[in-house]
């Protein structure tokens, strides 16, 4: 498949150069919808890969509601970019760290070695092969049922950094007047308006 | 070469072929819908409407569409020029590459996708960011004002938009949007799930920027919001963008909820109407309600659009993914 191998050629040099333009970029909002381009190339990448389900879901949750949210931030931060440019290289050592563990790590997956060969076996073995049922179904079956007790807990551990953030920045304040609004609703007439016959020349 | 004809050049072909034959149609319904709209709205104010260019006005969006490609296209000078003209483009092909997936009838799709209502999901949330990117671009404040807020009220409408695809799909047990069609043979989704079905429309309404949650361009406050500083073809796009998500909308709620390309009966006279022309009629009907809705409400305050969006409608979408879910179980009604 010529056609393949092409498209997977432009979606793979995309997010790479996308990747690359994130973190050179010298406007962040430009990085974020840089960052925005390489999500979608890489869902493209999915696609090809034949993960349908998994490339709509990075899409619609990436793409579609954490960098939206990210955008809004870094559109609505008041940056002075000479000043950010300043302490650069001062992150350069931790920065090639990081990148440097990430390089031997994709070394580690790509190359033959295993830290626990039976390990293959185990996650090759619950899902169905590609043929015999859709992404969607394999799925499925694998978060909700096979290992729904994990699924529940990791999303227990994300409530409660959720709720977390929101302790952290709820504040009390004094003398707010809230807006009741099934109070507003029953409300009944008589309590809000008053018919006054008015005189002509008299006024009330 | 022959044969390099015949396996890629070929199919390129016939591709963009069927996407004319989609994409054609769309645009001259779009630009009907402009007319349709002033014409529907001016009967329920009683006034007249257009009606001097062309026999009772027909040639209206013609002479509109001419009038916006003659004029001059201004860039303001504190603009981010990419960013600026990027944006209009990109409202307007997200608006038309979702009608790739959209069954007109049994296999008149263009790409009959197994995932197909998550791609529609995927590139309706996708929308938000030609108005974001619109409004940063212009570097105005009333432009930066009306993105802000049509990108908070896109991805609150979307979480509940998300619930009520979801009970859809409980109910048919397919991703694929032909599957959900003919899942409906015996009775139309509106029904057992009409409480879904209204509060899908309404998202439908706020997704799409329209009254009565057109707060991204509230003319009265922020004078026209993300397209203040926008000209000509690139007002155009946004324009047309706006208008073909209305029809995408009416099109995704008529696939969910109302039957697709199937008649009401499956009885003559109903049967005898082919599949494509019931489905645009469904569509039609769905778009007078948007006009309807447009020259009836008032403008919703934004506190009000933000509490309707997270207290009343996450809480009953969830709610109803819940119930569905459990009777589907009770009755043993799970579909394979």
């Amino acid at each position: 498949m010529i056609v393949a191998s092409l498209a997977f050629y432009l979606f793979a040099a995309m997010t790479v150069a996308s990747g690359v333009m994130v973190i050179s970029a010298r406007n962040p909002v430009h990085s974020v919808l840089f960052l925005i381009l390489a999500f979608f190339n890489s869902a493209g990448l999915f696609v090809l890969m034949g993960a349908e389900f998994l490339a709509m879901i990075l899409v619609i949750v990436y793409v579609g509601a954490v960098a939206v949210l990210f955008l809004f931030v870094v559109m609505m931060l008041d940056i002075n970019f000479v000043e950010l440019r300043e302490g650069f290289l001062q992150y350069l050592p931790i920065g090639g760290i990081i990148g440097l563990i990430l390089l031997v790590e994709l070394i580690m997956v790509i190359g033959a070695w295993a830290f626990a060969p039976e390990a293959a076996g185990v996650a090759a073995a619950p899902t169905p092969p590609i043929e015999s049922v859709t992404n969607t179904e394999a799925l499925g079956a694998l978060i909700y049922t096979r290992y729904i007790y994990l699924f529940q807990g990791a999303g227990l551990i994300l409530l409660i950094a959720m709720i977390g953030a929101i302790v952290l920045t709820l504040r009390q304040r004094e003398g707010v007047r809230r807006q009741d609004i099934s109070r507003q609703n029953t409300r009944p007439r008589s309590a809000s308006v008053e018919i006054k016959k008015v005189q002509p020349g008299q006024g009330i | 070469m022959v044969e390099f004809f015949w396996a890629y050049v070929w199919p390129l072909i016939i591709i963009v072929l069927q996407i004319l034959a989609i994409v054609l149609p769309l645009l001259l319904a779009m630009a009907y819908l402009t007319l349709f709209e002033r014409k529907v709205m001016a009967g329920m104010q009683l006034r007249v409407g257009p009606n001097v260019v062309g026999p009772f006005g027909l040639l209206q969006p013609i002479a509109d569409g001419v009038k916006l490609f003659f004029k001059e296209t201004v860039i303001p000078t504190g603009a981010n020029k990419v960013v600026f003209l990027i944006a209009p483009m990109i409202t307007f092909i997200l608006a038309l590459v979702a009608w790739a997936v959209i069954p007109f009838a049994e296999g008149w799709v263009l790409a009959d996708i197994n995932v197909g209502i998550l791609y529609l999901f995927a590139i309706s949330s996708l929308g938000v960011y030609g108005i974001v990117m619109a409004g940063w671009a212009s570097n105005s404040r009333y432009a930066f004002l009306g993105a802000l807020r049509s990108a908070a009220q896109m991805v609150s409408y979307e979480v509940s938009i998300g619930f009520v695809i979801i009970t859809v799909l409980l109910c048919v047990g397919s991703l694929n949007l032909t599957d959900i069609v003919l899942a409906q043979k015996t009775v139309w989704f509106a029904i057992p799930l009409f409480p879904m079905f209204v509060v899908f429309f309404i998202s439908a309404l706020a997704e799409t920027n329209r009254h009565p949650f057109d707060l991204p361009e509230a003319e009265a406050e922020l004078v026209a919001g993300y397209q203040v500083e926008y000209s000509s073809m690139a007002f155009a796009l946004f324009f047309l963008g706006e208008y073909i998500n209305m029809i995408l909308m009416s099109g995704m709620t008529v696939v969910l909820f109302l039957g697709g390309w199937l008649p009401p009966f499956d009885i003559a006279p109903f049967n005898w109407i082919p599949g494509p022309i019931w489905f645009a009629l469904k569509i039609a009907f769905l778009l007078f309600v948007f006009v309807w809705v447009r020259a009836t409400f008032p403008r919703y305050r934004y506190d009000q659009l933000m509490r309707l969006g997270w207290k009343v409608f996450l809480p009953l979408s969830l709610f109803w993914v819940a119930a569905t879910a459990g009777v589907l179980v009770m009755f043993d009604w799970v579909p394979n």
